[in-house]
């Protein structure tokens, strides 16, 4: 049993109760942490398999942003989860059999795919002499320079009318002027005044 | 390298153009939104000339066939750009009258016009997406940019959701496609995609068929119009001229490039499909048309009917039938927007109003608004001598040549059906008595281009020669012009670990 064999069970254990924990746990706070623990571990497989550059991506798109968002929305909206968890009984048996049809697609894949890798041999991820993200990085910023600033394009736009559709321009707003901040003297702020002993003020 | 950003050159203009106005507009101190208006007309009036000028005849591919220019995408290109800036011009006045005039909408709507040259020059297929979301994406923006209205809110929510699934669909389609023939090049697929003992491989037909329902929706034809109504009437009134105009150009080119270059050895296979939208859309449009009140929802189904009528060119599949869609669509952009600077002229003491009932007795209070609207009206109707007679003549006759007797019938046919609900404008105007608040006189902006296009409808019969002999030079670009083998190795060379 060597070490990659070792942590690809520690990974895939923790990712699979960790999943597990997402759909079962009450709070739902508990559930979107179980979710951030899954989506590492599932990075942590992808490094065993050898496309670090998806392992990053991973961490990056999925732990950085979605689960944040989602962290975000289930704190900020009061959803009654208790209420929401009521006919989960009701839907127990239609769950089971989508569960049970994609176990047998499962098998049937990995049945299929053990014949096709004794026939033919698997073309090789990475390069020789190159880790994946090196040979991303060649293609998108020399072939594919086109359609990577496209996309950048598209979410220029997408930047624009998130802005334009939400932001609520306020009568007087109140910013920061540090020129009026630095201008200020303590004479301006502060004032003396002496009180008479038993008076007030 | 060079040679890439040359061709690019039009969509770079605008590109950096829009993001250098988005910094004045967001760091100017006082309201900059005229200024970014006339800087946005420039840099469309300079891509326009710029992507005329690149119109050789042969065509000519950049960043490893990605890109494409020829004589068709020169002249559909500055016809977008032309008309996005048109419609810029047109908006001005609505928009400061209705407290709209915000600084984001020029830049949106060039950046939508980028996304339109991208989709008219796309040669590949994750080109030819990018361009369309990008335009999409600006246009959804540009529904909702009333965003305390609830019926532009609910407008561009629908045409986001709609315009999703259509992607969706594309997006299917195209990875079937491109699973089957090893290639997302419009030449590469064309090159696998041919039938073998009169068959044509299925699982390539049904991408296909997926493609199209995906393009058929971006120019709204039947059965994928449902969207089309609603958001027209919904959306701000210089919005739905932009919607109605430009995306139209730009959709229909898209869907001629992807037909005749990316499956030519399967017109007997597309050519159903274009001829079942072409009768659907022909028909519905000018039924669904006849009992609006609304003068929007009426344009709206007008122009599903003209995108029925232009199909008809390209059911015929040869290059006559080509060159009538692009001429077709040409002139459809001509008389739509100048339908829609006499619509943005319909204000009164009250407000906008835009029921066809407001136009009652149009002839007596404003007789050079009515005249230019009734002329632009019986153009859409298709009576001669003037331009959209022409049009129609030129598609109806190209489907003849190809023997598509029943098309040509049940086409015209509609358009009869269809020219009662244009002539009943006419005959508001002209004979119906006026109500008691009078229209307001037109801007001046407005009956200048209402003027200028209502004219060209006019006197297209006296001199066709120059806007024919262009669609015809396109045509013969797209169909007749093989493209250049596509530069596969890439920008420097091939890649070295392939």
């Amino acid at each position: 049993m060597t070490l990659t064999t070792l942590a690809f069970y520690l990974f895939a254990t923790v990712s699979v109760a960790s999943a597990f924990m997402v759909i079962s746990a009450r709070n739902p706070v508990y559930s979107v942490l179980f979710l951030i623990l899954t989506f590492f571990n599932s990075a942590g497989l992808f490094v065993l398999m050898g496309a670090e550059f998806l392992a990053m991506i991973l961490v990056v798109v999925y732990v950085g942003a979605v689960a944040v968002l989602f962290l975000f929305v289930v704190m900020m909206l009061d959803i009654d989860f208790a209420e929401l968890n009521e006919g989960f009984l009701q839907y127990m048996p239609i769950g089971a059999t989508i569960g049970l049809i994609l176990l047998l697609e499962l098998l049937l894949i990995f049945g299929a795919s053990t014949q096709l890798v004794s026939q033919s041999a698997l073309p090789q991820a990475t390069p020789e002499g190159m880790t994946n993200a090196e040979a991303i990085g060649r293609v998108l910023y020399t072939d594919y320079i086109y359609y990577f600033q496209a996309a950048g394009a598209v979410l220029l736009v997408a930047m624009i009318g998130a802005i334009v559709l939400t932001l609520v321009k306020s009568e007087n707003p109140r910013r920061q002027s540090i020129a009026a901040q630095n201008a200020r003297r303590r004479e301006d702020g502060v004032e003396l005044v002496d009180i008479e002993p038993g008076q007030g003020l | 390298m060079l040679a890439n950003v040359t061709l690019l050159l039009p969509e770079l203009v605008l590109f950096i153009g829009a993001m250098g106005l988005l910094m004045v507009g967001a760091f100017a101190t006082t309201d900059a939104t005229r200024v970014i208006e006339y800087g946005a007309i420039s840099l469309l009036i300079i891509a326009a000339i710029a992507s005329w000028l690149k119109g050789d005849a042969y065509p000519q591919l950049a960043f490893g066939g990605a890109f494409i220019v020829d004589a068709f995408s020169a002249f559909m290109k500055t016809l977008t750009y032309l008309a996005t800036a048109v419609v810029i011009v047109m908006a001005r006045g609505f928009m400061q009258n209705e407290n709209l005039a915000r600084f984001e909408v020029p830049v949106l709507m060039i950046l939508a016009a980028v996304g339109m040259g991208m989709m008219i020059s796309a040669n590949d297929l994750i080109a030819l997406y990018m361009g369309i979301e990008l335009q999409s994406l600006a246009l959804y923006v540009l529904a909702a940019i009333k965003r305390d209205s609830l019926r532009a809110t609910e407008a561009g929510l629908k045409y986001f959701v709609l315009g999703a699934l259509s992607s969706g669909m594309l997006l299917y389609g195209a990875s079937l496609i491109y699973g089957f023939s090893g290639s997302t090049n419009f030449a590469g697929i064309a090159e696998s995609f041919t039938a073998e003992d009169g068959i044509l491989p299925l699982a390539q037909v049904v991408g296909m068929v997926f493609l199209l329902a995906g393009l058929a929706f971006k120019i709204s034809a039947v059965p994928f119009h449902m969207w089309t109504p609603d958001v027209y009437e919904g959306a701000p009134t210089p919005m739905t001229a932009f919607f109605a105009a430009a995306p139209k150009l730009a959709g229909m080119a898209v869907f001629l490039r992807v037909v005749i270059s990316a499956f030519p050895d399967a017109l007997a296979a597309w050519q159903q499909i274009i001829i079942f939208i072409s009768v659907a859309s022909m028909v519905l449009g000018s039924f669904a048309a006849i009992g609006q009140t609304n003068i929007k929802r009426l344009m709206a189904y007008s122009s599903i009917g003209h995108m029925g009528f232009a199909l008809v060119g390209l059911a015929a599949g040869s290059q006559d039938g080509v060159a009538a869609v692009i001429l077709y669509i040409t002139l459809y952009g001509i008389m739509t927007l100048g339908a829609f600077a006499c619509i943005l002229s319909m204000r009164r003491d009250s407000g906008m109003v835009e029921q066809i009932k407001n136009l009652a007795g149009l002839s007596q209070v404003r007789p050079f608004m009515a005249l230019c609207l009734a002329i632009l009206m019986f153009s859409l109707a298709g009576i001669p001598p003037l331009a959209g007679f022409f049009g129609k003549l030129f598609v109806f006759h190209a489907a003849i040549e190809a023997g598509l007797y029943v098309l040509c019938v049940l086409g015209v046919l509609s358009s009869v059906v269809g020219a009662y609900y244009y002539l009943r404008i006419v005959k508001i105007m002209y004979l119906d008595p006026p109500t008691d608040e009078a229209n307001d006189p037109m801007p001046r902006e407005l009956s200048i281009i209402a003027g200028i296009l209502a004219g060209i409808c006019l006197l297209f019969f006296v001199y066709p020669a120059p806007l024919i002999d262009l669609a015809a030079g396109a045509s013969q670009a797209l169909i007749a012009m093989p493209a250049p083998e596509a530069l596969l190795t890439g920008l420097f060379g091939p890649t070295d670990f392939r």
